[in-house]
């Protein structure tokens, strides 16, 4: 394999990595915070005890995953310069920005805030405490504002003009300057969606871990001695703990769900008009049509699944769809894979110079096979978390004295399947976004297509050994940090939440300890 | 011929990445040499290297922020100098980054499960990942004074052995001895009892060898590799400052002494600084293709820009960060780490505190 590839192959492998543990990180800081206001606004003292305790249950979790997004986090940024020195110097005037005010807005605030919430639980005035982790999530939030910020003036670059004389990408203040980058309609898009994928990563999290601990709690109750202090103990932990979570983090999976449909939707619109290549290639549609169907399966010959789409069959297919999704008209024309590769041939040239002086003939079309089914698999696994919400509120209906709870083994183990599936469509969304942009690495805008570089343009000039080297310690690495991630996490997930303190002599829930500090 | 003048923007900016990294090395720099520390003042006791891990634990993360802001920087203001740097000191970054990746996984998970073998394990990595960064830091710094190979296309064409160099070796091993040295210094200062006596004991012995290295490694770069003899000044506030450690702890001044260290590192880093401007990474094979401020810095506007986003960040920033210190200013002693007078909340919060465990 080439240098290239291999860098390639480093990015998309440390990318996708760290954005298994980034949208957990995004996602649970914030529920963790809401769960702390909840309860510290809590009027009941069993209901603050509980919000309390799943504040600190939710919170062990959280910190096990921070470390593993910080520590590959690192990686990203330096990543830029060792293997992509070309892409670094082309845009490095604009593209820089977003990554500097990521680190002094966002990265001082989580990391700070962060020590100070872990450590700070007896340190600090409760309200001031639970602004620490507000604090918290604010950062990591910001923290993708900014890299969308950046990573959206790749896919449709603004505010930017390129100079004739370095030959390079200069921000402009006559195009608006940062506030142009930092506004570009790609970035108010591509922000919600994916702080609302987070969201859902996190919230079907909560909802899933709750759950398991629900139907374990509420068998335990079932099996014990009617009447029991363990009886009462677990009913009160299945009643009064985790049906609240659940039921939280079910209402956070909606939330995230509309949000992700809404801003979903907006961002097709905007892909019809900014990168009509990943479009066509989102359907692997070949020829430019009006009323473009969405196809649900698709073969095609040996080589169909790559660049090529002249064999493609599409088997299944739901009429006008995908125009419908552009456009948000019926019969609209979407143009295909083949048409947007001739229009680029005679519009960006025929051959395409890499870093070493040598020609390649140019061809535009990224790899089919990967962005046809990564946006399938994007929208498709949302299935899974439709189920789990419905499912769980179902379950969990009910008020005041006859509120629910469930020993359903089959919602037990749905719930824990149903968990890393947003985990998967996030992937999925970003590999469909970042392959489709290829071979592009800066995409031309259709309104300014001066700004543009090609990904064999922005790569480093390293012997090929090197980023082996690199691709493989990484990446064994990482492997080791996942397992040890993970059986920490399970750990710590399956530690649940002990039972309260009750009054030896009235056997009522004791919770002086809590009051204390609240 | 010289390098062409910088304009007052590329100059301030400059200034703010030799300030970025200088705070990263004062500050994540007693982190390293309290993670050294574990070697010699924790050796053979588990619950001592737990306490001295507790004096870092809650502001390690903000104090290791300092190199990504002052890499993202470096890549805003400077594209052409973190283009260069990076690619072309890969392999020495991908240790570096290795190391602190399994920092990063020491410091969060290590007080994750209790038995022996998990935690002195991670302290195991903790003691590698305090060592290693800090000597590469130093083979890097000094390369990056010293210059290196670079090509027309401004492409580094030394290779990794040829980054070894003697003059590099020595800035390492000057860096952990600043380091280790800084972080006993911090460790007297947050410790109690035995532990803290240790730790001023090893302040005597440590503070020799590394005045003597780190003069030498000074004094070699400003007579081969700096450019202007203003750089003696800091050299001489440095020397200064770590010749003061020595009698300051001995006069049990430990709070002056930590001040010391602290002055000692970033003078050090002023020098090396001062020394390499108006470069920021010379060329040893041609100077026409040496890096300056001038040539490798972004355009006018843009830094313009980020000088407004810097003016108004940074102080909230450096303001938060030292109120987080204020926070936990306390000593660290062996048990859980209480405020003074808090005895009584942590009684109230026993029951509660061992339910989770988390702290």
């Amino acid at each position: 394999m080439e240098a290239l590839d291999l860098a390639r192959w480093q990015f998309g492998i440390t990318t996708v990595y760290h954005f298994i543990f980034v949208p957990l990180t995004i996602g649970l800081s914030l529920l963790v915070a809401i769960m702390q206001t909840v309860a510290m606004r809590a009027k009941d003292e069993i209901a603050r005890d509980a919000w309390i305790r799943l504040t600190r249950f939710f919170g062990s979790m959280l910190i096990i995953n921070f470390g593993i997004g910080i520590a590959t986090g690192i990686v990203q940024e330096f990543q830029f310069g060792m293997n992509w020195s070309e892409y670094s110097r082309y845009v490095g005037d604009i593209f820089g920005a977003p990554l500097a005010l990521e680190g002094l807005v966002a990265f001082f605030l989580e990391s700070v805030f962060l020590g100070l919430w872990i450590f700070g639980w007896d340190r600090l005035p409760a309200k001031i405490h639970l602004l620490t982790i507000w604090c918290v999530a604010i950062g990591t939030m910001a923290s993708g504002y900014f890299i969308i910020a950046a990573n959206s003036f790749m896919q449709h670059p603004v505010g930017a003009t390129l100079n004739e004389a370095t030959g390079r990408a200069e921000l402009d203040p006559e195009k608006g300057s940062i506030l142009s980058v930092l506004t570009n309609v790609t970035t108010l898009a591509a922000f919600p969606h994916v702080i609302a994928g987070a969201w859902l990563v996190a919230a079907a999290f909560v909802t899933g871990i709750a759950a398991w601990h629900m139907v374990n709690h509420h068998n335990r109750a079932r099996a014990a001695e009617a009447g029991s202090r363990e009886a009462a103990d677990h009913a009160h932990l299945a009643q009064r703990v985790f049906r609240p979570a659940v039921r939280f983090g079910t209402i956070g999976m909606f939330v995230a769900g509309i949000v992700l449909v809404i801003s979903g939707d907006f961002q097709a619109q905007i892909l019809f008009r900014q990168q009509p290549m990943k479009m066509a290639s989102a359907e692997a549609l070949c020829e430019t049509q009006a009323g473009a169907p969405f196809s649900i399966l698709t073969v095609g010959g040996p080589d169909a699944f790559s660049q090529d789409c002249s064999s493609v069959t599409h088997l299944i297919e739901l009429p006008n769809l995908t125009s419908f999704l552009a456009t948000h008209t019926f019969d609209a024309t979407l143009q295909g894979v083949d048409d947007v590769n001739a229009q680029y041939k005679e519009q960006f040239g025929e051959t395409v110079t890499d870093i070493h002086g040598v020609e390649h003939e140019a061809d535009y079309r990224p790899n089919l096979f990967v962005t046809y089914w990564s946006f399938r698999l994007m929208i498709g696994l949302a299935v899974f978390s439709a189920i789990l919400a419905f499912w769980a509120l179902w379950v969990t209906r009910g008020k005041g004295e006859s509120a629910r709870t469930t020993g359903s083994g089959a919602f037990k183990w749905f719930a824990l399947l149903a968990m890393p599936m947003p985990f998967l469509a996030n992937s999925a969304g970003w590999v469909f976004t970042e392959m489709g942009r290829q071979p592009w690495v800066v995409y031309p805008n259709p309104d300014d297509p001066t700004i543009r570089l090609m990904t064999m343009q922005g790569v480093s000039s390293h012997p090929s050994w090197m980023v082996v080297t690199s691709l493989v310690v990484f990446t064994l690495v990482y492997g080791a940090l996942a397992v040890v991630w993970f059986e920490l996490m399970r750990k710590a997930a399956l530690k649940g939440i002990p039972a309260p303190k009750r009054d030896q002599q009235t056997d009522e829930i004791d919770t002086p300890v809590l009051s204390f500090g609240y | 011929m010289g390098p062409i003048d910088p304009t007052a923007l590329q100059t301030i900016w400059f200034i703010l990445i030799a300030v970025l990294f200088l705070g990263y090395f004062v500050l994540e720099g007693f982190d390293f040499g309290v993670q050294m520390n574990l070697a010699s003042l924790g050796k053979g006791s588990r619950e001592r290297r737990g306490t001295m891990l507790k004096t870092i634990g809650p502001v390690w993360d903000g104090n290791e922020v300092w190199l990504l802001v002052g890499g993202g920087a470096m890549f805003a203001a400077f594209p052409e100098w973190y283009a260069t740097l990076f690619s072309g000191f890969y392999l020495a970054l991908l240790l570096i980054l290795v190391a602190l990746i399994l920092r990063v996984c020491a410091f969060k998970w290590r007080s994750k499960r209790s038995d022996a073998r998990w935690e002195n394990s991670w302290d195991a990595v903790h003691i590698i990942t305090g060592f290693l960064p800090a000597l590469l830091w130093g083979v890097a710094f000094s390369n990056i004074v010293a210059g290196v190979g670079i090509d027309e296309n401004s492409w580094v064409t030394t290779s990794l052995l040829g980054l070894l160099n003697p003059f590099a070796l020595l800035g390492g091993i000057v860096f952990v001895l600043l380091f280790w040295l800084h972080g006993t210094a911090y460790l007297a200062i947050r410790t109690t009892g035995a532990l803290r006596a240790d730790a001023n004991r090893q302040i005597t012995w440590l503070a020799w060898p590394t005045i003597v290295l780190g003069a030498v490694y000074l004094i070699w770069n400003q007579l081969a590799h700096s450019h202007t003899w203003l750089a003696w000044l800091p050299l001489l506030i440095a020397a200064v400052a770590l010749v003061a450690v020595v009698p300051l702890n001995r006069m049990g001044r430990e709070g002056a002494a930590f001040v010391a260290t602290t002055v000692g590192i970033g003078a050090a880093a002023v020098h090396l600084f001062l020394g390499l401007f108006p470069y920021v990474l010379p060329s040893s094979t041609d100077a026409a293709n040496s890096l300056t401020v001038a040539n490798a810095s972004s355009s006018e506007h843009t830094l313009l820009v980020m000088t407004i986003a810097g003016v108004v960040l940074l102080p909230i920033v450096i303001a938060y960060q030292i109120w987080a210190y204020w926070v936990f200013r306390h000593r660290v002693t062996g048990g859980d780490s209480p405020a003074p007078g808090a005895e009584l909340l942590e009684k109230a919060r026993g029951g509660y505190r061992r339910a989770f465990e988390q702290d």
